[in-house]
């Protein structure tokens, strides 16, 4: 079956996607980012959370040009046009590692870890990288 | 919630960054290398006697006879599991978070 | 496989996806549309535009439901629906116009 269309079953679940890599080391973020565009196509209800050294995949100021990789970081400002704009990170994350809560290449919300454990807890489908 | 940890407390912060986000309800599976922080009288050991007073902590127990730890090594308090056991708690929580 | 333009040959994948995205050129995107069986007018070109406008912003090509959403809202309402684009480029707009802009097969297709 072709996904072009995005055909549905109906049922909308809540998918969390929970990223707590850093973007260049490993494959994880890059990764994710193509999952949830792929299910942006079955119209769920998709939220994006943004925690530990995941926080530094949304830096506004990152150019990995000089190390041979495709920069992502545009690619997030894509996921308006998937109707996904919830993105949320978590603020501890950013005081643990210095980060300014405005250096993002996309708008999103900053809430506590307490907020966080919360959101994770109120998923129907949670799927972490 | 079930959380999932698959890391060594000595390798990675995965699983403080875990503990941190269990909510009321929740609970807390130790899998693969993970299990080493269930063993007693280490630093991982002290936050995991701490976390089975809020909220229930499971070790996978062919991972830890995989690792050699015998059963008189578990922090007291975590309920070991066998693969039937892992299933039974996944279907007994609304979802599943794997911390990699 | 590959593609001969001028001389040249371009390297492209076994589906015909250019394979350095660097390549491209509009002579080639002609030779590409021949071999879909393609004869490339203003229509197909302004949608080969958008494709490739829209990859330098965000680094990829667009799945189909965002493609006709955002070809609407930029070229009129007339153009931004399925069967326009499928009018243009019936092996799907998504697949078969991104392998003419020399851009990746957009993520989310099989």
């Amino acid at each position: 079956m072709s996904m072009e269309e995005g055909e549905t079953t109906g049922v909308v679940k809540r998918f969390l996607f929970v990223n707590r890599k850093a973007p260049y080391g490993t494959i994880y973020a890059l990764e994710a980012l193509e999952v949830v565009l792929i299910t942006a196509a079955f119209d769920q209800d998709v939220s994006l959370a943004f925690l530990d050294d995941g926080v530094y995949q949304l830096l506004k100021t990152a150019d990995p040009t000089g190390i041979g990789m495709k920069n992502f970081a545009p690619t997030y400002r894509a996921l308006d046009d998937y109707d996904i704009t919830k993105l949320f990170v978590e603020r501890e994350s950013l005081e643990e590692r210095g980060l300014p809560e405005d250096n993002f290449v996309v708008p999103v919300t900053v809430i506590s870890r307490a907020e966080m454990a919360d959101m994770m807890a109120a998923q129907d489908v949670v799927l972490s990288f | 919630m079930l959380h999932t940890v698959n890391k060594s407390p000595l390798q990675s912060r995965t699983l403080e960054q875990c503990l941190a986000h269990v909510r009321p309800g929740g609970a807390v599976l130790l899998i693969e290398d993970a299990v080493y922080a269930a063993t007693a009288r280490t630093a991982a050991g002290a936050q995991i006697e701490k976390s089975v007073a809020q909220f229930p902590v499971y070790v996978l127990e062919p991972d830890l006879k995989a690792r050699g730890i015998a059963s008189k090594d578990v922090v007291k308090g975590v309920t070991a599991v066998d693969y039937a056991g892992f299933v039974k708690l996944v279907t007994e929580h609304d979802a599943v978070q794997a911390w990699l | 496989m590959a593609y001969e333009v001028n001389g040249q040959s371009v390297t492209a994948d076994e589906e015909g996806y250019i394979v350095n995205l660097a390549e491209w050129s509009e002579p080639l995107a002609n030779v590409i549309a021949q071999s879909e069986g393609l004869e490339l007018t203003s229509n197909h070109w302004e949608v080969i535009n958008f494709l490739r406008e829209y990859y330098g912003e965000f680094q990829i090509a667009p799945a189909i439901r965002v493609l006709t959403k955002a070809i609407g809202k930029k070229l009129g309402p007339d153009k931004g629906n399925n069967k326009y684009l499928y009018d243009l480029f019936p092996y799907g707009p998504a697949k078969q116009a991104c392998k003419i802009a020399g851009l990746p097969k957009p993520t989310g297709c099989i």
